[in-house]
């Protein structure tokens, strides 16, 4: 493989990776509550810019990083209690437009807090890039690899050998009985909610060394890990991941070869070639509801 | 142990339950007949608070004992409420989470067992409100005990739910209510669909868990099988009592 290519699949695995990191974060949230969390690329953001913040306020990196991520989390929670829960009745459209609502506020309070400057976080080790197979590998994309799947082996570990894990599954499969055994679905939602804003501040900040970080950034990455969710099948852990991946080889392999003006395009393409194919698939899991 | 009193409750604009009043004593197996549409399963499901009633009561004495009383903080002599005069709460409107939690627990119509997961999985999470204050291994003790009372699900503790047959999840959904540990039983036509055998069997269960002093309402269409383990019977139509006694009263009663 000429060196090229190599290196724009390494660097559109890290891109990848990322992608993958906010699909996770969407279908583990859809599979449990069946809502379509369209504000989960503004909890990467926003959980990137808070530890941008501290961090720049003097506090060391490992602090302000958690110190975010517990942030967000706590915002995850708030926003279900605030903005879902009540509406737990309506459809799954309903939510999915709720959820739209909320990350245009988001957005609009990042911007009320962090104004249009673009902002930047130290990679987390330091030293120049590795090279592996005659390509250049940013060593910070080894760190979102490496978070990738720890998410993966945790969120494993929760669902299959936690009894906690199982009580979320119960509530999943069969939401009448877990009531009946007294699991509350509502509470079940609320902490799916804080996941997933801690999963998504993770992925912010592990992503803030090699990417502009901007109020706005959420949008985009809202975007293609939906669509990354969608390439995997909506519901599946591990197709989220391998949809991750594969959007961001493809968008690398596009911008390097055809035009780089023509990547956020791709994704676009790529959500309406997955509708085309199998439009059934993707629109009968959305019209599920569950908690 | 429970007083219903002029209770009211609607799907929407239809009303399944007219005025409805009645008292469970204390450790009896009562049977609850219907045609279909009758609204038994709209009291069972207002009993377990999957239902809101618009009027009404519902009262259930406390118990002299919690239903944790087996946790091991309870086994070192502490006993709330002994030899207190026999309350009553007042639980009319709360949701199932806390009905479990005062001791009632419904095996639903269509047994409603968690499919995909594992038999003992299903076992284990029948006894989510006390998980914290048991700890696992008494659960898993208990889970072992529940499948004593019914020998058929030994040696299935790893299949998934919904691949058993019929009877076997029949037994897996009362097991699983067992495992709450229940003062009051509530059981919606456990014996739908089942072979003669199974539901003899079932029956023969309850009996069995009568004899334990738990408090069983037991709804049947098949009249038979439910008069011959109850102690006593009531006949309900159109959402409100129509008939009542014991069950050799209702046994020879032509319109049953
Ligand atoms: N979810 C619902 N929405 C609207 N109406 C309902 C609903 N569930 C029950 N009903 C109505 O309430 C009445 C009582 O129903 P219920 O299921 O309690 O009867 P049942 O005695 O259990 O009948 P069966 O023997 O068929 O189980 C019926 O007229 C039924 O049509
Ligand atoms: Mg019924």
């Amino acid at each position: 493989m000429p060196d090229q290519l190599m290196q724009l699949l390494f660097s559109g695995l890290t891109l990848g990776s990322i992608y993958a990191l906010i699909a996770l974060a969407l279908v583990t949230t859809f599979n449990i509550t069946g809502v379509l969390n369209l504000a989960q690329g503004e909890f990467a953001a926003i959980g990137s810019l808070l530890a941008i913040s501290l961090y720049a306020a003097g506090i060391p990196s490992t602090v302000a990083f958690i110190l975010s991520i517990a942030l967000v989390a706590m915002l995850g929670g708030l926003l279900e209690r605030a903005a879902i829960y009540p509406a737990r009745r309506a459809s799954g459209l309903t939510l999915i437009i709720i959820t739209i609502g909320l990350s245009i506020s988001l957005r609009g309070l990042a911007l009320l807090i962090w104004g249009t400057e673009t902002y930047s976080l130290p990679a987390f080790t330091k030293g120049g890039p590795l090279f592996i197979g005659g390509a250049a590998v940013n060593p910070q994309s080894i760190w979102i690899l490496g978070l990738a799947i720890l998410t993966l082996s945790l969120l494993y570990t929760f669902f299959e050998l936690t009894y906690a894990g199982k009580a979320v599954k119960a509530a999943v499969v069969n939401r009448t009985a877990a009531r009946l055994v007294g699991i509350n679905p509502g509470t079940v939602s609320f902490w799916a909610f804080m996941g997933s804003g801690a999963l998504g501040a993770a992925a912010g900040i592990f992503i803030a060394p090699v990417t502009m970080t901007t109020y706005d950034m959420g949008f985009m990455l809202g975007v293609k890990g939906f669509v990354a969710a969608v390439i995997g099948g909506l519901s599946s852990v591990g197709g989220a991941v391998v949809g991750g991946l594969l959007l961001g080889v493809l968008e690398s392999y596009c911008a390097g070869l055809v035009s780089s003006g023509l990547k956020d395009a791709l994704a676009v393409i790529v959500l309406l070639a997955v509708l085309l194919v199998r439009p059934q698939g993707l629109l009968g899991v959305l019209g599920e509801r569950k908690i | 142990m429970l007083k219903i009193k002029g209770l009211d409750v609607y799907h929407g604009y239809v009303q399944a339950i007219r005025g409805l009043s009645l008292r469970v004593k204390e450790g009896e197996l009562l049977a609850i007949l219907g045609a279909n549409g009758a609204g038994k399963s709209t009291l069972l499901g207002t009993l377990a608070g999957l239902h809101k009633p618009a009027k009404g009561n519902i009262l259930i004495r406390k118990g002299d004992t919690p239903p944790a009383e087996e946790c091991p903080q309870y086994k070192k002599g502490f006993k709330p409420h002994a030899g207190e005069c026999p309350q009553w709460e007042d639980i009319t409107g709360n949701a199932p989470e806390k009905m479990v939690r005062r001791g009632i627990s419904l095996v639903p119509e269509r047994r409603e067992i968690f499919g995909s997961l594992s038999v003992l999985d299903n076992l284990v999470l029948g006894a989510y409100h006390r998980y914290r204050s048991c700890g696992k291994g008494a659960i898993l003790n208990d889970a072992r005990e529940v499948m004593e009372i019914f020998p058929a699900l030994k040696g299935r503790e790893k299949e998934m739910a919904g691949t058993l047959s019929g009877g076997l999840q029949q037994m897996l959904a009362i097991g699983r209510a067992l495992m709450a540990r229940p003062r009051l039983l509530l059981l919606d036509e456990p014996s739908v669909g089942l072979a003669p055998l199974v539901v003899r069997e079932i029956m023969s269960v309850l009996a069995r868990l009568k004899q334990t002093g738990v408090t069983i309402v037991l709804v049947e269409q098949n009249t038979r099988a439910a008069l011959k383990v109850a102690d006593g019977a009531l006949v309900m139509e159109r959402g409100s009592i129509t008939l009542s006694g014991s069950s050799a009263e209702l046994m020879s009663n032509s319109k049953v």
